[in-house]
């Protein structure tokens, strides 16, 4: 088995799962005023206090959520909802275009249900959002902007944006700029305090943390409208129980892979690109997309022409080989990826392909296990091709 | 795998029969229904899920594969154009020769599967012969008749010697929660069943004369001949009644003249049977066997012959309601399960013989 499908999620941190399963043996919600509660509020805000000191924030600035969707649709909808509500004039929001369905549909519901205008950010052919085209649409329209979201990096191609550039112009125009980060922290340097954003989204389950637990880490003085309401647990911003094991088990993640990210990240990437040449000279006309410079070190994204590239997943799960063509899934029906449509790619070329994304367990023979069937699953998947013909 | 009972056991048994099986589920509505209403309708998310559950307890991987282009191009437009035509066609037929055994089967041979296996009620034995199922009542070998030989080298039917009683009982056994879901019904694309409706949607209000076909008097008006399928009988709502007071039949379209024409049951009956693009397994060119004309519809003795093209039969009792669009399949009667020999789509039902 070789699993190339890291970015979709990645297996637990031993040191990760041990804390969890300790803290889960102990009771204790931590809203309790008792021992045992008093126990648990302990681990929760020990824990914040260990992922702020690694991402550059305040403890009282990171607020738990159930995972990178929900901190996403909190940061656009209630910054959204508080800045329109301060100033009815304030309808705009702006993204890029290659932004996790996480928030493109967050803020499409904008639209479609609260009068929300929304501004797609073009990207270029490596999927980078052009910090001058921002500028521009700042001082044009920087008064009735409510947020911006940008990614800090690309979950199916890599790529890694101008953050702390693009931050600069939304904090020069009073605009709260929200980053979805849940692919970068651990593989990039993030420093939330730092980069000058706003708002930033991380998540457990893609850094060796468990499913189900992440945070948006929010500054203080960026007024956010709560999505779930009830307790008022974190912040009055976000209300539930809060999940103690989870949320330890994130916090060990967090703080092993940013401590460890430098060696991992000189590591991962010698390996992805020891795998980018191999793929490249086993399949000569493969294209590969993302930025060269500025890419997570585990993504390897290629369009293979002429497959299509759920014929070759399906080929290289038969061999035991875990990838993915990186696009939204409805019922298991492949869309075209909107993200390689954004970066110029035609209809065909968004189909044909296929991610590959390394992680801390990734090794040579994981690489040595897809070459040796993606020949012939290129080949196949070809011959495939023709079906779409229709008769 | 449709989400039904019928795939699931048909890949269940592949499976057991020691075959290398991969779940595949057809996507085909552009916009699925979120859950099914009742027994019509299909492909939507639910079916979907049904399907996957079904092939994580048998064992096997599953995919989803998008074909809602192809399907409409090659059976909802031509569903649609077939009746602008005047002509009564059959989806599922169509489905089963441009999809299922086209589209799909060429897709999995090129990813080096070998066959498609489906949960068709109809036998194909090691004799390579199709043949109808053990049950009657669910035999589907005449939505099959329509596959050529190197169609039917690439299917499996797992299901043709076994009841529908026996198909849910042994879903039950292997624990597939689909072995209670209602059988699908009508035509899948239509999910509220209201044929005409969908037509009229597609086709547009079409208003034309109802005549009698024996005088060529005016007797009424419709809103579109598509809406209209020989041998019909209600739902024609003619002011003038028939001089005899018996009830009129549907005996023709023409589409030219956008003109359904009306007339006694009698008139309905036809002894020669024209059909076109023929499917023909037998050696012989020209046999005696049963041929049956509509899905679900009566076996009649006749004499068929095959050539240049275009098949012939003969019928040895006069049939009604023989509509051109649908097959003529052609079988011989055996005790190991009646054996097709051949198909066409019917062009012409014919009276050359006096009425009796």
């Amino acid at each position: 088995m070789a699993y190339l499908d890291h970015a979709a999620t990645t297996p637990m941190l031993p040191a990760a799962l041990d804390a969890y399963a300790t803290a889960a043996r102990a009771i204790g919600n931590p809203s309790s005023l008792h021992a045992a509660g008093r126990s648990a509020r302990r681990m929760v805000e020990e824990s914040r206090e260990r992922i702020a000191a690694v991402i550059g924030a305040r403890p009282s600035e990171v607020i738990f959520t159930g995972g990178g969707t929900e901190a996403d649709n909190l940061a656009t909808k209630g910054v959204f909802w508080a800045r329109r509500d301060a100033d009815p004039g304030r309808r705009r929001v702006v993204v890029s275009a290659v932004e996790h369905h996480a928030v493109l549909d967050a803020v499409g519901w904008l639209g479609r249900h609260e009068g929300a205008e929304v501004t797609y950010l073009p990207v270029d052919g490596t999927g980078r959002v052009d910090p001058a085209g921002f500028a521009e649409l700042v001082r044009a329209h920087g008064d009735e902007t409510a947020v911006v979201s940008v990614q800090w990096a690309n979950n199916e191609v890599g790529t890694v944006q101008p953050i702390a550039e693009l931050a600069a112009l939304a904090a020069g125009a009073g605009i709260p700029f929200h980053t979805d980060a849940v692919q970068a922290v651990g593989q990039v340097p993030v420093d939330f305090a730092g980069s000058g954003v706003a708002a930033l989204t991380l998540t457990g389950h893609k850094l060796g943390g468990p499913v189900g637990v992440g945070a948006l880490v929010l500054g203080r003085d960026v007024a956010c409208t709560p999505l779930l309401h009830g307790g008022g647990q974190e912040r009055d911003v976000r209300s539930g129980t809060l999940d103690t094991p989870g949320v330890v088990a994130f916090a060990v993640a967090v703080e092993t892979t940013v401590r460890a990210r430098e060696q991992y990240a000189e590591r991962v990437a010698a390996l992805r690109d020891e795998l980018v040449r191999r793929v490249l000279a086993a399949v000569p006309d493969a294209i590969h997309n993302g930025d060269a410079e500025h890419r997570l070190p585990g993504n390897a994204h290629f369009s293979f022409p002429g497959c299509e590239g759920d014929a070759l997943l399906l080929l290289l799960d038969a061999k035991g080989i875990y990838c993915s063509t990186g696009s939204a899934c409805s019922a298991g029906v492949a869309q075209p990826s909107h993200v390689l449509l954004a970066m110029g790619a035609d209809d065909a070329r968004a189909r044909s392909s296929l991610r590959f994304s390394l992680g801390h367990d990734s090794t040579e023979a994981d690489l040595d296990a897809l070459l040796a069937a993606l020949p012939g699953a290129v080949e196949r998947a070809r011959r495939a091709g023709a079906w779409k013909t229709p008769r | 795998m449709s989400g039904g009972v019928d795939s699931a056991v048909a890949a269940a048994r592949a499976k057991d029969a020691g075959h290398d099986v991969t779940g595949v589920h057809l996507a085909l509505a552009r916009n699925p229904q979120t859950y099914r209403t009742g027994a019509r309708g299909c492909c939507t998310l639910e079916d979907s899920r049904d399907a996957r559950r079904a092939a994580d307890v048998i064992g096997i991987p599953f995919y989803v594969w998008d074909m809602a282009d192809e399907f409409h191009a090659s059976v909802v437009d031509d569903f649609v154009d077939e009746y602008a035509a005047g002509r009564t066609p059959n989806p599922c037929l169509r489905c089963n020769e441009k999809i299922k055994f086209a589209a799909v089967l060429d897709r999995a041979v090129a990813l080096g599967f070998d066959a498609v296996v489906t949960g068709h009620h109809a036998r194909l034995g090691a004799d390579g012969l199709l043949r109808r199922s053990v049950d009657l009542a669910k035999d589907q070998s005449y939505v099959l008749a329509v596959l050529t030989r190197a169609q039917l080298d690439r299917a499996v039917f797992p299901l043709g010697d076994s009841t529908k009683e026996r198909v849910r009982a042994e879903a039950a056994e292997r624990g597939l929660a689909v072995a209670d879901k209602p059988d699908s019904h009508d035509i899948c694309f239509i999910a509220d069943g209201d044929t005409r409706g969908f037509l009229e949607g597609r086709l547009g209000s079409a208003p034309g004369d109802i005549v009698d076909g024996r005088t060529g008097a005016r007797l009424g008006t419709h809103n579109g001949a598509y809406g209209y399928t020989i041998g019909q009988r209600k739902g024609l709502n003619l002011r003038v009644p028939a001089e005899d007071g018996r009830p009129r039949y549907v005996l023709s379209i023409t589409p030219v003249t956008n003109t359904v024409t009306v007339g006694p049951r009698e008139d309905l009956e036809v002894d020669t049977v024209t059909a076109t693009r023929p499917i023909w397994h037998e050696a012989s060119a020209s046999v005696r066997c049963d041929v049956q004309l509509r899905a679900h519809g009566e076996v009649v003795p006749a004499s068929v012959t095959v050539a240049a093209g275009e098949l012939t039969a003969r019928l040895e009792t006069p049939a009604r309601g023989v509509a051109a669009g649908q097959a003529i399949v052609a079988y011989r009667p055996d005790p190991g399960g009646d054996i097709v020999l051949g198909s066409a789509t019917i062009t012409a039902g014919t009276r050359e013989s006096a009425h009796a």
